[in-house]
């Protein structure tokens, strides 16, 4: 090296040098800022969705609820065949009683209308199978209506002028009485996840939503998982690395891509259509969300298949296993822990999926839980769009509680998926 | 020569017989990784019983041929073989050729240990159970305990045999996989840099065990360890850029070698 070309020396602390190092730090924190904010604005948003639904929606979790004294008298209810009684005179005969200082029967039909319309089903279901109350008094704590509900809530205000009110001051009046005598209660609300949807806000639940996408997530899941694994197998193993797989490959993202209702519409035509399969059958569901989370789970699959150490492949092949004892022996198991996550997050993503089970029926309004994957179901999703689509003031607070609940299942399946991927993790 | 202690030399020179058997030879070996060709024309005897010992600087493609010997270039699509190695007279390259068969006769041990992330039993059961040597189970904890006893490990795990083989030290782990590769009764073992991640004290152990191992099997070894190759090996092949440059007795090899690069690569004159 010749004199000439070395570098001169170079004096760290003058100006120059300093001015530069200090805008090197400058930069520094400002990406550090531009990131923190980024992040804050993040959870502040997501904190403003979580906090409007709860504050909708948390009211759905408890329910106003009347106790009423019934009396299944011989009159209405024959003792050799509970279920035929004419429920609905136990009921108003209940009201009647509740109310014994009315006698005129328009008053007493606005009284009635405190309880919800379902009473009748709930006094027959509740005689039919305690058969032994036959000529007896029983209490029963029933729902009030929806108007009733909220008012309660706090959700109709009580100071408005009356004609700004769903609820007459005549109406308010009879409930206060009822308050007063301590028959209004608002315990946890059960019915939400134990009913079905019904025209009545007060008595709808997710049972048959929850049922439905259940059925249809775990028909999601047993195609898409074996078919997954096994195609990203092939295609990351066996595959001959040329034109036509890197086609395939190019695809398979291409599909993971496809916007959701285009699957509804394939799963109309192809699924209902050709093959005949029920109309809003958690089955069909389950084949249209399988085709969209089948492209995750193949590419999670390959990541996680390439991410074992080749030494482990190698020590395998070294002492004769052949391909399948490599990878049925060795790799997949280790694979799996990351198999499992992407698969799980794929699944939740089915959860969410609304369009393509639109398309395919599956927001019929159904007032039993599926029995099976063959018979009409609505899904998480679907009724919530449901909900959000009728007018009854009770059906807001529930949309939003019905969001909160698809929430907590995702939160939950994520959680899950983290959790495996920490436990089973291994580190080389 | 001076990074060669007598007692080295005297080791090496001992056990040299020339007339061992052939077990393997590669003949006229090329090897191409796409368009790019890491082996010309190599041709090289691995004798019956002594160790073999392959050097050459980074790149030369001494790792190259030794996965030749047992096809585990095999799974690098892009890698072509051409030429001819036998194993016994037998064209391993054939197409008729089983390569799980292959693979058991013809073991190895990797540069970095690499067990499985099993219990140091099922480590070494593994490859008995995948080819059916054992019938019975206590055939199996034989096989077990004397893979582990002649890899020279079996009284330091005896209590944790079932304990995971990736708790080991790295000394151990290197030993457990020769232990494992010994399991199926291989013919030939091949070492690749089988200590280049181990400590001193640790390769010192692995070094006295190849010796040992030499009796019963055919050993080849890739070192980059001068001192490595003159300890351990009764034969030694010199690759530089591909090309087998020389290849002999170690002690010849170490004290009077032919060829000028060989010369200037074991007084570490480049490498």
């Amino acid at each position: 090296m010749s004199e000439t070309t070395a570098p001169k020396p170079f004096d760290w602390s003058s100006p120059e040098a300093t001015a530069i190092r200090k805008r090197r730090y400058a930069a520094d924190r400002r990406l550090r800022l531009y990131g923190l904010i980024s992040i804050l604005t993040a959870i502040g948003l997501l904190g403003v969705l979580i906090a409007s639904l709860i504050v909708t929606g948390h009211t759905a979790f408890v329910q106003t609820e009347i106790a009423v004294e019934f009396t299944a008298d011989p009159e209405n209810v024959p003792a050799d065949d509970p279920a035929s009684g004419n429920f609905r005179a136990v009921v108003s005969n209940a009201v009647q009683q509740l109310f014994p200082e009315i006698d005129d029967p328009r008053e007493l039909r606005t009284a009635s209308g405190i309880l919800s319309d379902g009473a009748v089903n709930i006094v027959r279901n509740y005689v039919t199978a305690h058969p032994e109350v036959a000529g007896q008094s029983f209490t029963l704590e029933v729902p009030a209506s929806d108007p009733y509900d909220q008012l309660n809530k706090g959700v109709i205000n009580r100071d408005l002028p009356e004609e700004r009110r769903r609820v007459s001051n005549e109406q308010i009046a009879l409930f206060e009485t009822l308050e007063e005598r301590g028959l209004v209660s608002t315990p946890f609300n059960w019915g939400l996840f134990v009913n079905s949807d019904s025209r009545f806000p007060e008595l709808a639940g997710l049972a048959g939503a929850i049922a439905g996408s259940f059925y249809a997530l775990l028909v999601c899941f047993l195609i898409s998982f074996p078919v997954g694994i096994a195609a990203a197998i092939y295609l990351e193993e066996f595959a001959p690395k040329n034109r036509w797989t890197d086609l395939v490959e190019v695809n398979i993202n291409n599909l993971a891509a496809v916007p959701s209702i285009v699957f509804g519409l394939l799963g109309l035509a192809v699924f209902i259509q050709v093959f005949g399969l029920p109309r809003s059958a958690p089955l069909v569901g389950g084949l249209v969300l399988s085709l969209m989370t089948l492209p995750t789970i193949i590419i999670v699959t390959r990541v996680a298949l390439k991410s074992i150490p080749p030494s482990i492949r190698e020590a395998a092949l070294g002492i004769g296993a052949s391909k399948h004892e490599v990878i049925l022996h060795h790799v997949l198991p280790l694979a799996i822990p990351g198999i499992l996550t992407g698969t799980i997050i794929g699944l939740a993503q089915a959860l969410g999926e609304t369009a393509p089970l639109l398309l395919i029926g599956m927001n019929a309004f159904l007032t039993s839980p599926p029995g099976g994957i063959m018979d009409p179901a609505t899904a998480l999703p679907t009724q919530i769009f449901i909900w959000a689509d009728s007018p009854e003031r009770g059906f807001v607070s529930r949309t939003s509680a019905a969001i909160l609940v698809l929430l907590g299942f995702l939160i939950f399946m994520n959680a899950l998926a983290i959790y495996l991927r920490q436990r089973f993790e291994r580190r080389w | 020569m001076n990074m060669l202690t007598d007692a080295a030399v005297e080791t090496a020179l001992e056990g040299a017989p020339e007339s061992n058997a052939v077990k393997m030879r590669g003949n006229k070996v090329n090897v191409f990784y796409g368009e790019k060709q890491a082996l010309f024309d190599v041709s090289l005897d691995v004798r019956e019983n002594q160790v073999t010992a392959l050097i050459g600087p980074s790149g030369c493609g001494k790792s190259t041929f030794l996965r030749c010997l047992n096809r585990m270039n095999d799974t690098i699509d892009i890698c072509s073989v051409k030429g001819e190695i036998t194993l016994d007279g037998e064209d391993i390259y054939n197409p008729r050729i089983d390569v799980v068969e292959l693979r058991a006769r013809v073991g190895m041990v990797f540069q970095k240990p690499n067990p499985f992330p099993k219990s140091i039993y099922e480590n070494i059961a593994y490859g008995p159970r995948i080819h059916g040597l054992a019938s019975a189970k206590g055939d199996l904890d034989g096989i077990v305990e004397t893979s582990l006893q002649k890899a020279g490990l079996f009284n330091e795990v005896k209590d944790r045999l079932h304990e995971p083989g990736t708790g080991l030290s790295g000394g151990q782990q290197q030993r457990l996989c020769i232990a494992r590769a010994i399991a199926v009764s291989p013919e030939v073992i091949l070492m690749d840099e089988p200590c280049s991640a181990l400590d001193p004290i640790a390769t010192a152990r692995v070094e006295e065990l190849i010796d040992e191992l030499r009796e019963n099997y055919t050993i080849v070894i890739v070192t980059h360890s001068m001192q490595q190759a003159a300890r351990v090996s009764q034969r030694t092949a010199m690759f530089h850029l591909g090309n087998l440059v020389e290849e002999g007795p170690t002690d010849k090899m170490f004290t009077n070698p032919e060829d000028k690069r060989t010369q200037d690569y074991i007084t570490g004159r480049f490498g």
